[in-house]
C-alpha cells in the first residue's frame, strides 16, 4: 500500500517542492532552525568565498542526505552517528581537494572552514530529522533545499560585507577607486572597514532575522 | 613564557567564539541557562583536553608528510594528509564515547551534570576546529598543543557563561519583538566580539629587550623635566620625589 502510493506521487508534487522550498524562507536552517552557523561567518567578508562554500555545503548534504537515506535500513542506531560523521567527512575530503585542485589561493582563504563542514550542524541536523526516516528523493530534495537556505544567508551576509566593507563585489570595484577618489569616493564616501571583521558578521546576521522576523510575525519568540 | 603565550592567546585573542565564530550552534542552543551553559563549557574543555593533544600525536606520527618515517625507509615519502578530517573527527566521537563511558562508571555525580552534553559535543564545531587550527599552527611540542587545546576550551567555555548570563537578564528587558531571542543574541555576540577586539593589543606589546633599551634612552630627558617641575610647582612635589628617587636608583 505505501509502495503503491510512492509510486503515484509525481516527482515534483507540491509536496515534494515544498520540500526545497521552505527551508529558504519560512523554514531556513539558519534564521529560524538555528543550525550552521558555526562554520558560516568567518569566509563570509567576501562574495566570491560565501558562493563557494554555499555551493559546497549544497554538494555535501545533498549527495550525503541520499547516502544516508540509502544506508539507513543498514545502520543500526546506536553507531549511527559515527557512520554519519564517516559520510560527512568523506564528501567534504571530495570538496577539499576538488578546491586544492581547482582554486588553490581561495582553498587556502578558507582553510579550516572546509572541513568544519563536517561538524555544520545542518548536516548532522538533517540526517538525523530526515534522511534516517524518509527515501533518496525526497532526502535530495530536502538536502538541496535546505543547503540552499544556508547557502541564501551566506550569500546576503558576504553581499553586505564585501559591498560595505571594501566597495565590491566579487572583487570588481563597484563605488569606483578608493586611492584615486573617483565615483562614490569623489563626494566623500568611504568604506567601512569595520564590516569586514568578525563582529559585523554576527550584528549582520542579528540584522537579517530581526529584518526576517519583522516581515512574518509568526517567528517571533516570546523570549 | 611561550606556553603563556600561547594560553592566553587562544583564550583572548583568538577566541573560538568571537573571532572564529566555532561551536555556535551549541553556543546559542544551550545558553538560555547559565547552569547548562556552565555543563557544556565544562564539557567542552574536558573534550578538548584529550582530543587537541591526541590529534596532535595523529598528526606528528600518522598524517603530516613524511610523518610514516618511524616505520622505516619505504614509509618515509607516505603523505595521508588527505585522511585528516576522518581521522581526526573518528578519534574526537570515539574519545567523546569513551569519555562518556568512563565518566559514567567512575563518576557518578559528573555524569549527571555533563552527561547529556557529552553526546553534543562530537559534532560540536569547537572541537574538530580546535584540532584543525592546531595542525595549522604547527606547534613545536606535545605540550603547546595540549596547552592551546585547554586554553580555546576555556575560552569557549568564558563566552557561553557570558552570554548565559545575559540571556537571563535580558529576559527582563524590553525588547522589540522581531529582534527577541535569537536575533538580539547575535547582535550581543557580536557587541562582546568587539569587546573581545581589545584584547587584540595584549601580547603585540614586543619582548623585553627593547623596553630595556627604551628606558635608557629616556632617564636623561626624564631628570630634565623633574629638575624643571622641581623648581616650578610644589603641587607635585610628592610626584617628583618619586621620580627622582627612581633616577638616583
Amino acid at each position: 500500500m505505501a509502495n503503491t502510493n510512492v509510486e503515484k506521487e509525481p516527482l515534483f508534487s507540491k509536496k515534494n517542492l515544498g520540500l526545497v522550498k521552505d527551508p529558504l524562507t519560512d523554514n531556513n536552517p539558519v534564521t529560524v532552525q538555528v543550525l550552521g552557523i558555526c562554520s558560516a561567518l568567518a569566509i563570509t567578508a567576501e562574495l566570491k568565498a560565501s558562493v563557494i562554500m554555499a555551493l559546497s555545503v549544497v554538494f555535501v548534504l545533498g549527495v550525503g542526505n541520499v547516502l544516508v537515506s540509502l544506508l539507513r535500513n543498514a545502520i543500526p542506531s546506536s553507531i549511527r552517528i559515527i557512520v554519519q560523521l564517516v559520510v560527512v567527512a568523506a564528501l567534504v575530503i571530495i570538496v577539499d581537494l576538488t578546491l586544492k585542485a581547482y582554486m588553490p589561493d581561495l582553498a587556502k582563504k578558507l582553510s579550516v572552514f572546509i572541513g568544519l563542514i563536517i561538524t555544520n550542524c545542518i548536516i548532522m541536523g538533517r540526517f538525523e530529522a530526515f534522511a534516517l526516516g524518509n527515501g533518496p528523493w525526497k532526502s535530495f530534495l530536502d538536502g538541496i533545499g535546505n543547503a540552499a537556505g544556508y547557502g541564501l544567508i551566506l550569500i546576503i551576509v558576504g553581499f553586505f560585507r564585501e559591498l560595505l566593507g571594501s566597495g565590491k563585489l566579487f572583487g570588481f570595484p563597484v563605488f569606483g577607486d578608493p586611492v584615486e577618489k573617483t565615483g562614490l569616493y569623489a563626494t566623500g564616501y568611504e568604506n567601512n572597514g569595520f564590516m569586514l571583521l568578525a563582529p559585523m558578521a554576527l550584528i549582520t546576521l542579528g540584522l537579517i532575522i530581526g529584518f526576517q522576523r519583522s516581515r512574518n510575525k509568526n517567528l517571533i519568540e516570546t523570549h | 613564557m611561550e606556553l603563556l603565550e600561547i594560553f592566553l592567546k587562544s583564550i583572548f585573542i583568538d577566541n573560538m567564539v568571537f573571532a572564529t565564530f566555532l561551536g555556535m550552534c551549541s553556543y546559542l542552543a544551550v545558553s538560555k541557562k547559565v547552569t547548562t551553559a556552565v555543563g557544556l563549557g565544562a564539557a567542552v574543555i574536558f573534550v578538548m583536553l584529550v582530543t587537541v593533544p591526541l590529534n596532535y600525536l595523529l598528526d606528528q606520527y600518522i598524517l603530516r608528510p613524511g610523518a610514516l618515517a618511524w616505520m622505516g625507509e619505504d614509509y618515509a615519502e607516505y603523505d595521508l594528509s588527505f585522511l585528516t578530517f576522518i581521522l581526526f573527527i573518528a578519534t574526537i566521537a570515539t574519545m567523546v564515547q569513551l569519555v562518556e563511558m568512563i565518566v559514567e562508571k567512575f563518576a557518578p555525580a559528573l555524569y549527571n551534570s555533563l552527561g547529556i552534553f557529552l553526546p553534543l559535543i562530537a559534532v560540536n564545531c569547537a572541537i574538530l576546529g580546535g584540532s584543525l587550527f592546531m595542525q595549522q599552527k604547527e606547534f613545536n611540542n606535545i605540550t603547546e598543543a595540549t596547552v592551546y587545546g585547554v586554553g580555546s576550551g576555556i575560552g569557549w567555555f568564558l563566552a557561553i557563561l557570558a552570554i548565559g548570563a545575559i540571556r537571563e537578564k535580558i529576559r527582563y528587558s524590553n525588547v522589540p519583538p522581531a529582534f527577541r531571542g535569537l536575533g538580539m543574541t547575535f547582535i550581543l555576540t557580536g557587541l562582546m566580539a568587539i569587546g573581545f577586539m581589545s584584547f587584540g593589543g595584549m601580547l603585540t606589546g614586543g619582548d623585553e629587550a627593547p623596553t630595556k633599551e627604551v628606558v635608557e634612552n629616556v632617564t636623561p630627558a626624564e631628570t630634565v623635566e623633574v629638575n624643571e617641575v622641581a623648581t616650578d610647582s610644589t603641587a607635585l612635589e610628592t610626584v617628583t620625589d618619586s621620580l627622582t628617587q627612581t633616577v638616583q636608583q
